[in-house]
């Protein structure tokens, strides 16, 4: 058996992966559900605590940049085990699932209010004025003439963000998310071939290399 | 109109407005002239509250804009600003700048706030360009559609922050005749500004400010040819000279 053959037969198993598809595509379809749920609840956290930044509450803010300061600083992986094997002890018990998408939402809910919030303190001041001087509220200024403005210049650092957080779903086979990872790892336990990760690695090409190449296309309409 | 009295501004340290009385009557066209620093832009904006005075009064149209009940938002619908750098909203056409305030703070619905706001764009002769983003027009006609914008408010008072400063000269004359066609029709207005000739011609009172007090004032042709002050005439031979 020449080099060539072995690595087929470990990498490119053909009895292994049709046997073990199956599997990996149910992980897709939770690494999908799970994503989207990370980024709408992320997205939206993050986007709520820049507004409410946005109000000037000396004591608030303080509070949200403590917590969105956490959140960037601690690795995902670390909140994940310590969200899975901590909340139990105070009688929470919050599936795989569940403790990675708190998690990831956690982390994308901070580092998107950076950069909501970069883009809201970006518009100029006479915008603000221009507004309040015809009569709008702070939170009618803040809806029609500041946050068009902002979200438009926050789109390609959010979209990079946002797919290099959503990744970290694979984090999820720690806490036995059975997400592509997950699907992928037990696949090659049991049959003692390697070969499932490839389809794994394949799963996340397919799902995240058109969001990578939608991700350039923004960042190019919106620079 | 306006009755500002006693007003000082502090930022910190910086004593920019140092008790400025202000009246102005109905239908007057108040100038304020003064070197950069002397606090008229300052002075301006505490007449619609963008600047809180530290100490003093402002009542414009019968509302007391310093006392905390006031309904601010109402009040502001009634007092017009123009700024020197136009602070048109980018994201909107010309006819949506015109009509926001009047959809989400007069309450009108879009085909009313519409109607105004075509008309308050051809007031100003902009007819034709309702539907051009700010990035789209000439500074002068951005200058136009922000006069549009309050007018179409219907405000009692318009206050002018050099709205002219940031134009080309080429571009000046268009909105100082929009501003002279406001003039006309009755329109109280208080105007910082350096545009001389528009004050000989359309001014009642010039007021000449340095270093936060009003040092002079009176009518134009006594501020322009006649001042008494040192100051003020060492000011106006400056400007002339340009």
């Amino acid at each position: 058996m020449g080099g060539w053959e072995r690595f087929a037969e470990t990498f490119l198993n053909a009895k292994v992966m049709e046997r073990y598809w199956p599997d990996i595509v149910a992980g897709l379809g939770t690494t999908i559900e799970l994503a989207a749920l990370i980024v709408l609840s992320g997205l939206a956290a993050g986007l709520a605590l820049a507004v409410l930044r946005s109000f000037g509450v000396r004591v608030v803010n303080w509070a949200i940049v403590f917590v969105v300061d956490l959140f960037r600083a601690l690795p995902p992986l670390v909140i994940i085990v310590l969200i899975y094997f901590g909340l139990p002890s105070i009688d929470v018990v919050p599936s795989g699932f569940v403790s990675t998408w708190l998690s990831l939402a956690l982390v994308l809910m901070a580092f998107s209010e950076e950069i909501f919030w970069a883009g809201i303190t970006a518009i100029p001041r006479g915008q603000w004025e221009a507004a309040r001087s015809t009569g709008l509220g702070f939170g009618e200024t803040l809806a029609h003439v500041i946050l068009p403005q902002a979200l438009r210049i926050t789109i390609p650092p959010l979209t990079n963000r946002t797919i290099a957080i959503t990744k970290g779903t694979a984090l999820g086979s720690v806490v036995a998310v059975t997400e592509i990872l997950g699907q992928a790892s037990s696949a090659v336990s049991n049959s003692y071939n390697p070969s499932p990760l490839t389809l794994g690695a394949a799963a996340y090409l397919v799902l995240f290399l058109p969001v990578v190449i939608f991700g350039r296309w923004v960042e190019r309409k919106f620079r | 109109m306006i009755q500002a009295k006693g007003i000082h501004k502090q930022f910190g340290a910086l004593h920019v407005l140092k008790g400025v009385d202000l009246d102005v009557a109905e239908r007057e066209l108040v100038f304020i002239i003064g070197p950069s620093g002397s606090g008229k832009s300052t002075m301006l904006r505490c007449l619609n509250r963008l600047e809180v005075p530290t100490a003093g009064s402002v009542v414009v149209d019968g509302i007391d804009l310093l006392d905390p009940r006031t309904d601010l938002n109402h009040a502001r619908q009634r007092i017009g600003m123009v700024f020197q750098s136009f602070n048109l909203y980018p994201h909107m056409t010309a006819l949506g700048n015109v009509t926001l305030a009047l959809r989400k703070v007069a309450g009108k619905s879009r085909a009313e706030a519409d109607e105004i706001g075509h008309a308050a764009l051809a007031r100003v002769g902009l007819a034709e360009r309702a539907d051009h983003r700010p990035g789209q027009l000439s500074g002068g006609q951005q200058q136009r559609v922000a006069i549009a914008r309050a007018i179409a408010l219907e405000p009692r008072v318009m206050l002018f922050d050099e709205p002219t400063s940031a134009l080309d000269p080429e571009l000046v004359g268009s909105v100082l005749g929009v501003m002279r066609s406001l003039r006309e029709s009755g329109m109280t207005m208080v105007v910082v500004s350096h545009e001389m000739g528009f004050a000989r011609a359309a001014a009642d009172r010039v007021l000449f400010m340095d270093d936060g007090l009003i040092v002079e004032q009176g009518p134009p042709a006594q501020i322009f040819e006649a001042p008494v002050h040192a100051r003020t005439r060492g000011f106006i031979s400056q400007i002339q000279r340009h």
